[in-house]
């Protein structure tokens, strides 16, 4: 079967010039990283390199097995969009493997070329910029590989030893050092955010006539919810939608100006980040003496999210099961009858639902959210089967891309999305993504596709009786 | 070429491919996989994931479900050399085993068939843009070897015949460490240099997949949160 958009002819050096802004200072040193390209930064690239391959078995074993197939080669949004041969996993991944072979391997240092081992130069170094930083590191590649060989492990090691000698994008470092001052990825301060809330919940008043709360910072509360703090300010149907869903439940919860964000860009920057950023979850959680944390609709989140065991834990002060993610959470209500549902409130809705990679692809989370608009909507229709569950695309901005300088490969990365979206005649797609919130309007825009992006959450509470 | 020089040559490709092998192995054994990176959806259990990885490895799944021209030309070159390699275990035991000598016909077909995967593979490098854009020296040079080898073994068996019993005599020499003179018909000599290349060549490259494909994080990991902590090894003391 031919791809939804068909693969493109090989255009070399199509995007080699679209690279995101490099970081700043001010950003790099609030999270320790070198404030510049540190002096004799080859060698301790090489360094970091060898560090990372004894520490990570999948970046050993990848750098090694790879038959060069090419059964990924025509599988990645990006390539598809853009037609860079750069942009086929397995030649990206070569822009890492070459520098492999040529200091790690016997015949790399031997024969050099001969064998594509090169060295790690200046123009290496800025195509790894260029090309890891064009890679949402989604792991639809890995899907197709026989060896499941995973290019996000690749992108996220090229980039951790680029951070490492002080080569890094103005976003993600931006994202993260808004995250140790404020909280959060948007830089939304504690009183905003406790302003944003009571004016959901006037909203709410209005629509609802009910007082349904968006607690922030109670102490006790049964649940804690780390949600994307774009939906507290952008995507505020769902941060409504969640207070509807505890209402009805009866469910003590709240927010922590601590913590309000689930997103980890710590994952396209490097491990002390991540590590350090999911931190703030776990601690939050313990300041405010909840008994579970609910992680809210993001992608990147619960790919952080069900690490925080292994780089946070032991997680034992938390009731089984941990992590949850709200869909899960959901479903599992939905099972037991907990709501009332009115699926006719829908039926002006004809839905579609948009995996977002990391729930989908690392997070095993398929059905639950598909349950839930099955509960709540009559009019729900699957895209192509190779563009949605483990076979989603991208939406084109997830792994650090969400960056307006690199518009022109945000708009080719989702493409195919929208293709397949337009083929359904749907006129919403919902998705339980942040990122995907903030792409997918701009990229239906862009692809002339006609349909709204919605949460998940905002459909079942559009259709819940209360 | 002398016996001797062709004897001691092969002893240290042997060498280097044992140890080569070996250190590898023990790579992607002692490396240690410090997050949970399963790839979803993903079996839960430690067996599910074990059933998993043995579908890679014997039925190359994921070629299978999303790749059918690639998977026939791969399976079948997979298999041929299995069945090849298989049979060639007369030459190395004695006495021989009841199922290396079932193994026999099979491995004849296998002989012939194994050059149609392998010019298929040699085709779609060349032909299919995306792949060529791929494919380097190494890559083709491998195919190329394997087809010498394939091409001189077919030689020996119907056009410049070599004894059986010479050839066992020698390798099983070679084995015992009591080496004796090979048989002196060139194509055997050929078709023995070659099969050193190959040795030589595996540890250091892609070949490897044929081990490492058992070490794949993404795929032996079962997906399973709820249960015990997964330990990070370098990462505990603050954890």
């Amino acid at each position: 079967m031919t791809s939804i958009i068909p693969a493109p002819d090989l255009l070399e050096d199509a995007t080699a010039k679209l690279t995101c802004y490099p970081a700043k200072p001010k950003d790099l040193r609030q999270i320790a990283l070198p404030l510049a390209r540190v002096p004799n930064w080859q060698q301790k690239a090489i360094e970091k390199f060898a560090e990372l391959l004894r520490k990570y078995k999948s970046l050993q074993v990848y750098m090694d097995i790879c038959a060069r197939c090419g059964a990924c080669a025509d599988k990645c949004q990006f390539f598809l969009g853009t037609g860079d041969p750069n942009n086929m996993p397995v030649a990206r991944a070569e822009l890492m493997r070459s520098v492999y072979r040529r200091y790690f391997t016997p015949e790399g240092r031997m024969f050099g070329a001969a064998v594509d081992a090169y060295d790690f130069d200046e123009a290496m170094l800025q195509k790894w910029y260029t090309y890891f930083y064009q890679c949402s590191e989604c792991r639809r590649c890995s899907v197709f590989c026989p060896y499941g060989v995973d290019t996000a492990e690749i992108t996220m090691a090229a980039r951790e030893i680029m951070a490492s000698i002080g080569v890094a994008t103005k976003y993600v470092t931006e994202v993260v050092a808004k995250v140790y001052q404020l909280g959060n990825n948007l830089g939304i301060p504690p009183p905003a955010w406790i302003d944003n809330c009571q004016f959901l919940e006037e909203e709410l008043k209005a629509q609802t006539g009910k007082d349904i709360r968006l607690p922030v910072d109670e102490q006790g509360a049964q649940v804690l919810l780390v949600a994307p703090s774009a939906d507290n300010f952008a995507n505020t149907n769902t941060m409504m939608a969640y207070g509807i869903l505890f209402h009805a439940l009866g469910v003590s919860w709240t927010t922590s100006t601590y913590c309000n964000e689930g997103g980890n860009f710590g994952l396209f920057l490097d491990f002390q980040n991540l590590k350090k950023v999911n931190q703030r979850i776990v601690d939050a959680a313990r300041q405010l003496k909840v008994k579970q944390i609910i992680w809210g609709e993001c992608g990147h989140a619960w790919r952080a999210g069900i690490l925080t065991d292994t780089l946070n834990g032991p997680l034992d002060f938390l009731e089984v099961p941990h992590p949850v993610h709200i869909c899960q959470y959901t479903a599992a209500m939905l099972k037991r009858g907990a709501f009332k549902l009115d699926k006719t409130a829908n039926d002006d809705v004809r839905v579609t639902y948009h995996d977002p990679c990391n729930p989908a692809r690392a997070g095993q989370l398929l059905e639950e959210p598909r349950e839930i608009l099955r509960a709540s909507c009559n009019h729900f229709v699957e895209m192509r089967p190779d563009t949605i569950r483990e076979r989603t695309y991208c939406c084109g901005a997830g792994g650090g891309l969400l960056t307006d300088e690199i518009m022109p490969i945000r708009m080719a990365g989702g493409k195919p999305r929208a293709e397949a979206c337009r083929a359904t005649g749907a006129n919403v797609m919902a998705t339980p993504c942040a990122i995907c919130k903030a792409q997918l309007p701009e990229v239906m825009k862009h692809w002339k596709v006609d349909c709204e992006i919605s949460g998940v959450h905002d459909l079942l509470v559009k259709a819940m009786v209360l | 070429m002398t016996s001797g020089a062709l004897i001691g040559l092969a002893y240290i490709v042997g060498i280097i491919f044992i140890v080569g092998i070996v250190y590898r192995i023990y790579l992607y054994l002692a490396t240690p996989a410090p997050l949970p990176i399963a790839t979803t959806p993903a079996p839960t259990t430690v067996p599910g994931a074990a059933v998993r990885v043995a579908g890679d490895v014997v039925l190359f799944q994921n070629l299978l479900k999303y790749d059918k021209p690639l998977w026939l030309g791969a399976w079948l070159f997979h298999v041929g050399l299995f069945l090849i390699l298989a049979s060639h275990l007369r030459y190395l035991l004695y006495p021989v085993p009841g199922v290396v000598v079932d193994l026999q016909t099979l491995g004849v077909y296998a002989g012939f068939i194994f050059p149609i995967p392998l010019l298929y593979l040699l085709w779609r490098r060349l032909a299919l843009k995306r792949v060529l854009y791929v494919s380097g020296v190494p890559d083709l040079g491998v195919l190329i070897l394997l087809g010498l080898i394939a091409g001189s073994g077919i030689l020996m068996k119907y056009a410049a015949h070599v004894y059986l019993v010479d050839v066992k005599a020698f390798v099983v020499g070679l084995l015992t460490f009591q080496p004796i003179a090979p048989p002196a018909q060139p194509v055997f000599i050929v078709h023995f240099l070659l099969v050193l290349a190959l040795m030589l060549y595996f540890p250091f490259s892609k070949l490897m997949h044929a081990g490492g494909i058992f070490f794949s994080p993404t795929r032996y990991q079962p997906y399973k949160t709820l249960e015990r902590r997964y330990v990070n090894p370098w990462d505990i003391d603050k954890g």
